[in-house]
């Protein structure tokens, strides 16, 4: 049912794209006020979102320290992953969003019946390792490639990711690897949350909607360039409108493109209010993002308040006498 | 209350069901099992403390006596917490549902319950969250996986979050760092705005808060019991130790578990600190006041912490005392590492440590002026400032179990290492994943160490168990080794259950067994009066 209702929605969303897309009259609305409105939703949201974390303190130093602290001088500290330093969190950061170092760490328990009764075991599962970082790398690199729409001349940068990416050669136009990458990826993320069945169990549709939009977005911009052309100049023409906030609407672009710029407008749109914000908290982790120097340095907490406690003095009342009689010193005799 | 239930046989509870509920979770209602939760918190203790709704009541009841109400007193707590803590903020808006963090955790491995899955439980909170202060879980409601407040969820959150240890191990797999204790504890203040707290928790805090210590003993008992030890320790060495207590001007105030001062394996650990500290002629006190270094105020609620914590700080400026030494203890060790100084300090009327022995400044400790033991003992053994014999410890192979704080919430993994090495003869570790920063709970921790959740924890614990069976059957371990007053209290029923026939040490207690102190008579017996190898006719 979890997948359907988010099967289904994509599903009415490629439907209006099309509608949108073969009444002429309409394309004003889909090619130029949508996008728009869901960078304005995407840009404004994601820093409404981030801004509201930021406004909350982090009263305590409470890194997870996965490493040997900085104690003795001849223990050897491990600095990336129990950082003391900027440095190291930078390290371990850079590690966390560009490697999925947590990821990487990944095991799968097994418990079987041996022969002196149960055993558990933790092997190696890196399986959601790499479909994960296929998934966000050929996703930067396919948004990368994109900026050629948007940019003239194009830069060298864009030039040289697009193609690497497509170094194959195959066919014409060659094909995109992150094309295939992204689709085999998403494919494997979908079915993993399909067919594995703890993590079908804890799935909610907000899990499966995305996957699903990601993959009619890829699959309509796959479509588009090489099965239903679209007319690239003129996609550009309107790119660069949308970029200098001139827009432009030329005729004739195709309505394949309709349906994939308004997949990834509603995505964007829906960015920054989902599960996909996972992007912008990671920097923001405090169990990642801290350095375990709080025993060095002194962690300030900016609602720290005064509590009720009970003092020596009271303790001393309530046992004076017991203490005299154990030998105790006491302050008031 | 409950009557008392019998225990299911290892057989039986190694028989874990990881079929998935035929109900989506949200239709699945939560199940008291005898056995498998604590006693609700009595009366008295919510009263001493100054807690909220203070009643007698019993979890097997159908009505919790929660006053009118209590969804906007959790409501607001949930608005108040969301405005202080942003990583609860951030933990309850960024999660994938991803499922890495899923058979990480001990009570998952050991249920098959998908609640106990990190994942899972976290979202028991979250989707109220989404609830009330998103829009997408206003408008789309279940679709966006948000859920009323009612009774079931109520009762739901008090089940699942007092099975949950804070051990942080889910929060080492998870790729953006979400720590279920995080959730844990602020789920745990949510429900003790409510008054719903267990009694092994409120009891012990509230003992804590008046007397000093957990176990609740007063001055002249803490001074008593450790004049026992000292009884035995001049027994077994010849030398009589000397402790003294709240004794202003010395030089270090030591602080450690009050499980430490009562009950087997504790009180040998704590035998290993005194025989220590003579041996180096330690210029210490002890105090009766500041008499607990654990802190079940922090399975409570940060404020709670906070009141429990302030007795160290203070009876050490009272004191006039340089700098502290802690004792072998889990939570402890979180505690003083990631919050204390925060709370009380800054302890600028201490210095920064300097063992006395070697000279060495504890530069990590330069702002709380709080060491640990372990950190002190293996710098004296570095400095070879230990005459050690451990062949005394040849009879025992040895494994270390690092507690989840000091590993996961500090980082001390090599210190206690470098200790045992040099104290036995014998030692070796279990699997990688289970050791270290992967180690796995003792099914206990975070209060939950109570007599009437037994299945509860030997299912928690099996994890753990597991090891050290691998490695009792590959290299004869049969001793256990850790640095938790917890783990000494929660182990040995552990292993008699899954591993009969492995004991429960704290680090200390073996370096005292191999300290050759200067004068003593010959030792025949160890601390716990067993013959030593070679000297005895056992052997």
């Amino acid at each position: 049912m979890k997948v359907l209702y988010s099967f289904i929605t994509v599903i009415v969303l490629i439907i209006v794209a099309s509608i949108g897309a073969s009444i002429a009259n309409l394309h004003y609305v889909f090619g130029i006020i949508i996008p728009y409105l869901a960078f304005i939703m995407f840009v404004g949201g994601f820093i409404y979102r981030v801004v509201k974390w930021g406004r909350s303190p982090v009263p305590f130093r409470i890194p997870t320290t996965i490493g040997q602290q900085k104690s003795l001088p001849w223990i050897k500290q491990n600095k990336i992953e129990n950082p003391s330093s900027a440095f190291g969190v930078i390290v371990r950061m850079a590690m966390e969003v560009f490697l999925f170092r947590s990821l990487f760490r990944n095991t799968k328990t097994e418990l079987r019946e041996g022969k002196n009764g149960p055993e558990l075991s933790y092997g190696s599962a890196k399986w959601l390792w790499l479909g994960s970082l296929f998934f966000h790398w050929s996703f930067l690199i396919i948004i990368v490639r994109h900026l050629r729409f948007f940019l003239e001349p194009v830069p060298f940068l864009v030039q040289a990711f697009e193609n690497v990416d497509g170094m194959l050669q195959i066919g014409l136009p060659a094909i995109y690897l992150t094309d295939v990458f992204i689709l085999i990826a998403v494919t494997f993320l979908f079915f993993r949350r399909l067919v594995v069945p703890q993590v079908r169990y804890i799935s909610l549709p907000a899990d499966f909607f995305p996957l699903f939009m990601i993959m009619s977005i890829a699959g309509t911009g796959i479509l588009m360039r090489y099965f239903f052309k679209v007319d690239l100049v003129a996609v550009k023409e309107l790119a660069i409108g949308l970029a200098t906030f001139q827009p432009v609407l030329p005729t004739d672009i195709g309505p394949m493109f309709f349906i994939h710029i308004f997949l990834v407008s509603i995505l964007f749109a829906y960015f920054p209010m989902s599960k996909l914000m996972h992007m912008g908290g990671i920097f923001m982790s405090p169990t990642r993002n801290m350095m375990n120097n709080s025993r060095m340095v002194r962690h300030i907490n900016p609602w720290n308040y005064d509590v009720e406690v009970h003092t020596y003095e009271h303790y001393e009342d309530e046992f004076r006498d017991k203490m005299k009689k154990a030998g105790l010193p006491v302050e008031k005799e | 209350m409950a009557p008392k239930v019998k225990l299911p046989k290892p057989g039986e509870l190694s028989q874990i069901d990881f079929k998935t509920p035929a109900t989506d979770w949200m239709d699945t209602p939560v199940e008291f099992k005898p056995g498998t939760y604590c006693w609700g918190a009595k009366e008295k203790d919510l009263l001493t403390l100054g807690l909220p709704n203070p009643r007698q009541w019993s979890p097997a009841d159908e009505d919790w006596k929660i006053p009118e109400g209590w969804e906007s007193t959790i409501l607001d707590g949930i608005a108040e917490r969301l405005s202080k803590y942003r990583s609860f903020k951030i933990f309850m808006d960024i999660c994938v549902r991803c499922g890495a963090c899923a058979d990480k955790c001990h009570f998952y491995i050991a249920t098959g319950d998908p609640k106990n899955m990190p994942v899972l439980r976290a979202e028991l909170l979250r989707s109220v969250y989404k609830k009330y202060f998103t829009k997408s879980g206003k408008f789309l409601g279940r679709l966006a996986g948000a859920r009323e407040l009612n009774m079931d969820v109520l009762k739901e959150w008090w089940s699942y979050f007092f099975q949950c240890t804070e051990c942080r191990r889910c929060s080492v797999f998870c790729p953006y760092g979400i720590d279920q204790a995080e959730v844990t504890i602020i789920g745990r203040e949510l429900l003790n705005l409510v008054g719903l707290n267990i009694d092994w928790i409120a009891g012990p805090a509230a003992a804590c808060y008046m007397k000093g210590n957990h176990l609740g003993l007063e001055p002249h008992a803490i001074t008593g019991n450790i004049e026992s030890m000292v009884d035995d320790i001049e027994d077994i060495t010849g030398i009589r130790v000397n402790p003294t207590f709240n004794r202003k001007g010395a030089e270090i105030m030591f602080v450690t578990p009050s499980g430490d001062l009562l009950g087997e394996p504790g009180v040998y650990t704590c035998m290993g600190y005194l025989m220590l500290f003579h041996e180096l002629g330690l210029d210490y006190t002890w105090s009766t006041y500041a008499s607990e270094g654990g802190n079940f105020g922090f399975f409570t609620s940060n404020e709670t912490a906070k009141r429990l914590n302030y007795k160290i700080y203070a009876e050490a400026k009272r004191l006039g005392v340089k700098y502290i030494i802690g004792g072998e203890c889990g939570h402890m060790w979180r505690v003083l590492n990631q919050y204390m100084d925060t709370w009380h300090g800054p302890a600028d009327f201490l210095e920064v440590p300097v063992s006395p022995i070697t000279g060495t400044v504890f530069e990590n400790a330069k702002s709380t002026k709080m060491i640990h033991i372990s950190e002190f003992t293996a710098d004296l053994i570095k400095h070879k400032k230990l005459n050690l014999d451990p062949t005394r410890n040849d009879h025992l192979k040895v494994t270390f179990h690092d507690s989840c704080n000091p590993s996961r919430g500090m980082g001390m993994l090599e210190e206690p290492r470098e200790i045992i090495k040099a104290v036995c003869n014998n030692f070796y570790e279990m699997p990688e994943n289970t050791i270290r920063e992967k180690t796995f709970c003792c099914g206990s921790g975070s209060g939950l160490n109570a007599s009437e959740n037994m299945e509860q924890r030997m299912r928690g614990g099996f994890p753990r168990a597991n090891a050290v069976k691998y490695v009792k059957e590959k290299h004869g371990v049969n001793m256990l080794a850790n640095v938790c007053a917890v783990d000494r209290a929660a182990l040995p029923a552990l292993m008699d259950y899954w591993n009969p026939g492995v004991g429960v040490t704290g680090v200390t207690e073996l370096v005292a067994n191999a300290l050759v102190m200067k004068g003593e008579k010959e030792r025949t017996t160890n601390l716990r009066f067993e013959d030593l190898p070679g000297k005895g006719g056992n052997e």
